[in-house]
């Protein structure tokens, strides 16, 4: 028999704390769309998507007013285009056109897959879709697009990172207009998962099912009132296991949401992404939590050492509560996203060779960040080189989301608006790497892959 | 199949009454009811059995929200699962 202070409990979280699903996202196989007809293939794409995804969205509506759960994000993730680019050949932004439409007609927030996996070394459609990103982009509003560039068992193509730098650049200038929003819509990754729900790095990859749901799970408010309730005297391990009971209670209610979608679709349930995921909204902040913890300000001395307890602590919870865990998993640090980190960026107190060291002991990499617009193309490669060597030396998914948003300079504020957010431009090294891009090449795959 | 019904806000007269009126109007039976009044904030959590309801849930939930709105309460219908879900090993 449930109790009243537990029904309170549930009630206040999702009422005061933005307790809320964050995304349904459907993974489409698209491979058996493939065609040697660059229009035929991206009509059998449009009508598979429509025809799979079709009750996406009013099947997520029916199980919020159910459970009187918010779900805030509906999305579609797809097969990697390059693959179908590689045997249609053509403009690969007609895909993007398509994929744009098919989102368009089912109603989701954002559909991902505008993807190439090139970490070594680039097959037939790879090169043409990576240097169209930057026009498809600029063309549509809800497709999101990621290129893997490194892994653990791979090592790093330093040709696709050299590339990268370029294309980040180029998708800045034709949005320029836009305060350079196609960079917001474009992730850099290093040991991309295949089952990630959460945008702009969702991909739907090749040893997935034809048709599954992943769920991604949020929470920071209801984290951050927790540790609040524990008060500022209990020893930091007391925190953990407030993070862990708080992140149980969250993935079994995305359990219960992705089953249930699930079922009404007729589709395998994938996963349960166990993460934090800030929003601009107050009280939906990751810095928050830290800060919570005893910090005066997100990005102080510290702040990694919080990071990697709650980073830990969310998975040790959520991994009970689900039958399937996956994707990212952790908590997720992205500037624009986060009241919190924007305020730490504002006082100059969050800086990005913080946020560097910070994403050695989370779940993803350097997200939402703006950078000032005169940024060169090397010295953006130089950050995703880094990056992508943290990710690959410790087995983890890293990624470079950043915004040199044209025209603005450090201090600047730019306003995306939505689940985007915003915030200021922050100063970025003038140190160039010119000289090390310049080789090309790649970085040999590590001792840590030579597992067997 | 029971739904959780709760009702959080400033007391007023006639709160309990109006709920119950939603409830049977779409035929939801009431199995359990608890309220109190802190100071002057009321909180109220019902159980139904929502079997036979005439309606569907969100239209029940829809309807309560309304029925309370204009004494500045909130209320929230949600399904039992979600409780069962959080709270039970």
């Amino acid at each position: 028999m449930l109790n009243i202070n537990e029904i309170l409990e549930t009630v206040q979280m999702i009422q005061d704390e933005c307790l809320d699903i964050r995304t349904t996202t459907m993974g489409i196989s698209l491979i058996d769309c493939a065609d040697s007809d660059i229009d035929r293939s991206c009509r059998k794409v449009y009508d598979k998507i429509t025809r799979l995804a079709e009750k996406l969205v009013a099947t997520g509506e029916g199980i919020e007013r159910k459970y009187g759960i918010p779900i805030i994000n509906k999305r579609v993730a797809v097969t990697p285009i390059a693959m179908l680019a590689g045997v249609s050949g053509g403009d690969p932004v007609k895909y993007a056109h398509t994929l744009q439409r098919a989102a368009d007609t089912i109603g989701v927030n954002f559909i991902g897959g505008y993807s190439a996996l090139v970490q070594k070394g680039f097959s037939a459609g790879d090169l043409e879709l990576i240097r169209s990103i930057p026009r498809a982009m600029a063309e549509t509003d809800l497709l999101c697009s990621s290129v893997n560039i490194g892994s653990t068992k791979a090592g790093i193509n330093m040709d696709a990172v050299a590339l990268m730098g370029k294309i980040v650049k180029e998708a800045a200038e034709l949005t320029a207009g836009r305060q350079s929003i196609g960079c917001a819509k474009l992730v850099v990754l290093c040991n991309a998962p295949e089952d990630n729900p959460f945008m702009a790095g969702a991909f739907h990859g090749v040893g997935e099912p034809d048709c599954v749901i992943n769920v991604g799970v949020s929470g920071p408010g209801v984290v951050r009132a927790a540790l609040r309730r524990a008060g500022p005297d209990v020893p930091v391990q007391q925190l953990a296991d407030v993070v862990k009971k708080t992140a149980f209670k969250i993935t079994r209610m995305g359990q219960l949401v992705g089953a249930e979608a699930s079922e009404i679709l007729g589709v395998p349930f994938g996963i349960i992404d166990l993460s934090l995921a800030p929003t601009p909204a107050v009280g939906d902040s990751v810095a928050h939590i830290l800060e919570e913890m005893g910090l005066e300000k997100c990005g102080g001395p510290g702040t990694t050492a919080c990071l990697a307890l709650l980073n830990d602590a969310v998975k040790k919870g959520g991994v009970m509560a689900s039958g399937r865990v996956g994707g990212l998993s952790g908590a997720f640090i992205p500037v624009s996203e986060d009241a919190g980190m924007m305020d730490a960026a504002r006082a100059g107190a969050l800086t990005l060779e913080k946020l560097e060291a910070m994403t050695s002991v989370c779940s993803v990499g350097l997200d939402m960040i703006m950078l000032p617009g005169d940024t060169t193309a090397e010295t953006i490669s130089g950050v995703i080189a880094d990056e992508a060597a943290i990710g690959m030396v410790n087995q983890k998914t890293t990624a470079v989301r950043v915004i040199p948003a044209v025209g603005y300079r450090v201090g600047d504020e730019l306003n995306f608006g939505g689940l985007l957010g915003g915030g200021p431009v922050m100063p970025v090294s003038r140190f160039s790497p010119e000289g090390l891009i310049r080789r090309g090449g790649y970085i040999p795959a590590p001792m840590q892959s030579l597992k067997n | 199949m029971k739904a959780v019904i709760t009702i959080v806000g400033r007391d007023a007269v006639g709160i309990l009454a109006r709920a119950a009126a939603v409830c049977a109007r779409h035929n939801a039976n009431i199995i359990d009811v608890t309220q109190t009044v802190m100071g002057e904030i009321f909180s109220m959590v019902m159980l139904a059995d929502i079997e036979k309801l005439t309606c569907d849930i969100s239209a029940l939930s829809e309807e309560m929200q309304q029925a309370v709105a204009d004494q500045g309460l909130v209320a929230h219908v949600m399904h039992e699962d979600i409780f069962n879900a959080m709270h039970r090993i």
